[in-house]
C-alpha cells in the first residue's frame, strides 16, 4: 500500500489530499469535491498543467499578447511548450480565444489568445 | 462635465461597480482610469485561476477582464483612459487631467473609489545595502515581463512568498531565468497553497521559510544578496548568513490600499485594513462616496472583489435614488481574538434585504478551530474551520433578522 500527500490545485481552496494505492485502485481522501478526487488520481498517474505565457505582438499599442493552452498538457512538456510559444509573432487583430498555435506538440491542445488586441 | 456617478479606477472593482449601477438604472456614469486600457492589474496577471466562483471556469486575468469590458461596452458606459484624478472634494467634484481633454472639472452626485492598491517597496521594509539596479517589486517586474516585454533579470532571488512572488517565480523560470530561492520572513507562506505547488514545487524552486534578506550587494547592478535565518521574533540569527549570487531581487512583501484621494477628502480610514471604513453598502464616512475592491482591503481572489464591487454599485444607485436609509442605529463589527479585520465595519440593517456576507482576515495560521460570532457579546454561531491562514480571506453570512436592534457583532477565533 502506497500513500502520498498532495495539495489539490483545482481551485484556490487548496484541499490537502491523501492518496492511497490499493492494488489497482486509488483512494483519495481530504477532497471537498469530486474534482479533487479526479485531480488526485491524475496527479499521481499523469500530472498535467495549463500553460500561460505571452507572444510577440507587432503593430499594436502594447508589444506582448498573452496566450494559454486551452486545456492542460502533460507537466513534462511545459518547458518545450514555452519554447514553441516563444517563436511566435502575431501582427494581426486577435480576439480572446483565437487559435495562435494549433495542436501544440501533438497534444491535441491549442494555444489561444487570452486578450483582444 | 456633469455625471450621476463617477467611478475612479477601471480595474475589476471599477468595472463591476459601474456595470451594476448601469444595470440598476443609472445612465450617466463615467469611469476614469490612468492606464491606457481598462482591466487594471488583471492585464498583467496572465496566469489562470480567476473566476472559479463567479464564472465556474478557470480564466486568465485578461480573460476575466475581457468579460467585464465586453459587458461595459454593450451597456455603453463612458470611460476615459490615460486620465489621472488630481483632486476629489467632499462635494464630489473632481479635477482630472489627460493629454487630450487637458484639465477637466467634473461634477458628480456620487463617487465610487476603486483605485486598488500598490506594492510595498524596499524602503518600506528597510533592507540595508547598496542601491544598484535590479531590485524590483514583483508586480512591477510582472508588468515589465508580461505587458512591456522586457526580461528583468537572469538569476533571481524573490523575497516574500505572497501570491505575486510565487507567480513571478514560475513566470521568470518559464522565461529562462533561474530562480535561486523564494525567501519568506514568516514561518509560513502568505500565498495560496495551489501556487506553492504549481509555481515552486513544479520547478523545484526552494522556499526558505523564517529567512530574510539582510544585505544587497552590487554597485551598478545587483551582484547578490545575503540571507539569514530569523527567530520567532523575526530577529536574524547570527551565524546563519548565506550569500546568494544573483542579478535581480524581486520583492513581494505586501500590498497597501491606495488611498491618496481618500485622505484628500478626509475619509475615516481603518488602521488594520489600510482602507476607508465602509458600511453594508460599501459607503464611506462621506455620504455618496463609496469604495470597493483592494482600495478597501487587499483581496486574494478577484471573484470577491467583483462581489464586493457589485455591492458598491448597488449602494450608489440606492443613494442616487434616495433609497439609502441613514438611520442612526448602526451595528458595528468588531474583530476579536485572532481576527485582523472585518469589512464592513458598520452595518445598517435596514439597508439589507436578507443577509450580508462579511469578509475578514485572521492574524495567524490556526488549525482545527472555530470562528465564533457574537452578537452584543452573546454567542450566536460557531463555524468549524480545519485551516485558517492570513493569506486566505474568510467570510461569514449574517442574516439581517439576527442583528436588528443590536449594537455590536464580533467575530473571534476559538
Amino acid at each position: 500500500m502506497e500513500e502520498k500527500e498532495l495539495v489539490c490545485i483545482v481551485c484556490p481552496r487548496g484541499c490537502r489530499l491523501t492518496i492511497t494505492k490499493e492494488s489497482n485502485d486509488y483512494i483519495v481522501e481530504g477532497n471537498k469535491c469530486n474534482r479533487g478526487r479526479i485531480y488526485g488520481i491524475k496527479e499521481i498517474t499523469n500530472p498535467t498543467r495549463v500553460v500561460t505565457s505571452t507572444v510577440k505582438f507587432k503593430n499594436g499599442l502594447l508589444p506582448r499578447l498573452p496566450v494559454k493552452t486551452n486545456g492542460p498538457i502533460p507537466k513534462r512538456l511545459i518547458k518545450q511548450c514555452v519554447e514553441e510559444i516563444k517563436r511566435i509573432e502575431v501582427d494581426y487583430h486577435v480576439k480572446v480565444g483565437d487559435i495562435i498555435i494549433k495542436d501544440i506538440l501533438h497534444t491535441g491542445i491549442d494555444v489561444v489568445s487570452t486578450k483582444t488586441m | 462635465m456633469n455625471y450621476d456617478l463617477v467611478v475612479i479606477g477601471g480595474g475589476p472593482a471599477g468595472l463591476a461597480a459601474a456595470i451594476e449601477a448601469k444595470k440598476k438604472g443609472i445612465n450617466s456614469i463615467l469611469i476614469i482610469d490612468r492606464d491606457k486600457e481598462l482591466g487594471g492589474i488583471l492585464n498583467q496577471c496572465i496566469h489562470n485561476g480567476f473566476g472559479l466562483h463567479i464564472f465556474n471556469e478557470e480564466l486568465t486575468g485578461p480573460e476575466y477582464a475581457d468579460r467585464f469590458i465586453k459587458e461595459l461596452e454593450a451597456l455603453n458606459i463612458e470611460f476615459k483612459l490615460d486620465t489621472m484624478v488630481i483632486t476629489l472634494e467632499e462635494d464630489k467634484s473632481i479635477i482630472a487631467i489627460n493629454p487630450e481633454d487637458g484639465l477637466m472639472n467634473i461634477k458628480s452626485r456620487a463617487v465610487i473609489l476603486a483605485m486598488g492598491c500598490r506594492e510595498r517597496t524596499r524602503g518600506a521594509i528597510h533592507i540595508p545595502g547598496t542601491r544598484p539596479a535590479g531590485v524590483f517589486t514583483a508586480g512591477t517586474a510582472q508588468r515589465f515581463v508580461n505587458i512591456e516585454g522586457y526580461m528583468v533579470g537572469k538569476e533571481v532571488v524573490i523575497l516574500g512568498s505572497g501570491d505575486i512572488g510565487l507567480i513571478m517565480a514560475r513566470r521568470m523560470t518559464l522565461e529562462g531565468a533561474v530562480v535561486k530561492a523564494v525567501v519568506e520572513l514568516l514561518p509560513y507562506s502568505g500565498g495560496l497553497k495551489r501556487n506553492i505547488v504549481q509555481c515552486l514545487d513544479d520547478f523545484n524552486i526552494p522556499l526558505l521559510l523564517s529567512h530574510t534578506v539582510i544585505d544587497i550587494k552590487g554597485k551598478d547592478r545587483v551582484e547578490g544578496v545575503t540571507i539569514a535565518k530569523v527567530d520567532e521574533k523575526r530577529r536574524t540569527i547570527e551565524g546563519t548568513e548565506k550569500f546568494i549570487p544573483c542579478d535581480t531581487l524581486l520583492l513581494s512583501v505586501g500590498l497597501i490600499p491606495e488611498n491618496e484621494l481618500s485622505k484628500m477628502v478626509n475619509l475615516d480610514l481603518d488602521n488594520s485594513t489600510g482602507g476607508p471604513v465602509v458600511n453594508e453598502s460599501m459607503e464611506t464616512s462621506i455620504g455618496g462616496i463609496f469604495a470597493c475592491g483592494n482600495v478597501v482591503h487587499v483581496h486574494d481572489l478577484v471573484d470577491w472583489v467583483t462581489e464586493e464591487s457589485k455591492r458598491a454599485g448597488k449602494g450608489a444607485v440606492k443613494y442616487l435614488k434616495n433609497q439609502l436609509m441613514l438611520q442612526k442605529d448602526t451595528v458595528k463589527t468588531y474583530a476579536g481574538y485572532g481576527i485582523k479585520y472585518i469589512v464592513p465595519q458598520i452595518i445598517r440593517p435596514s439597508n439589507i434585504e436578507k443577509d450580508l456576507e462579511v469578509f475578514m482576515r485572521v492574524t495567524d495560521v490556526f488549525k482545527n478551530r472555530e470562528l465564533v460570532i457574537k452578537i452584543d457579546n452573546k454567542e450566536f454561531k460557531r463555524i468549524k474551520k480545519s485551516h485558517l491562514a492570513p493569506g486566505e480571506m474568510e467570510s461569514a453570512n449574517i442574516n439581517v433578522e439576527d442583528i436588528k436592534g443590536a449594537a455590536e457583532i464580533s467575530i473571534e477565533v476559538q
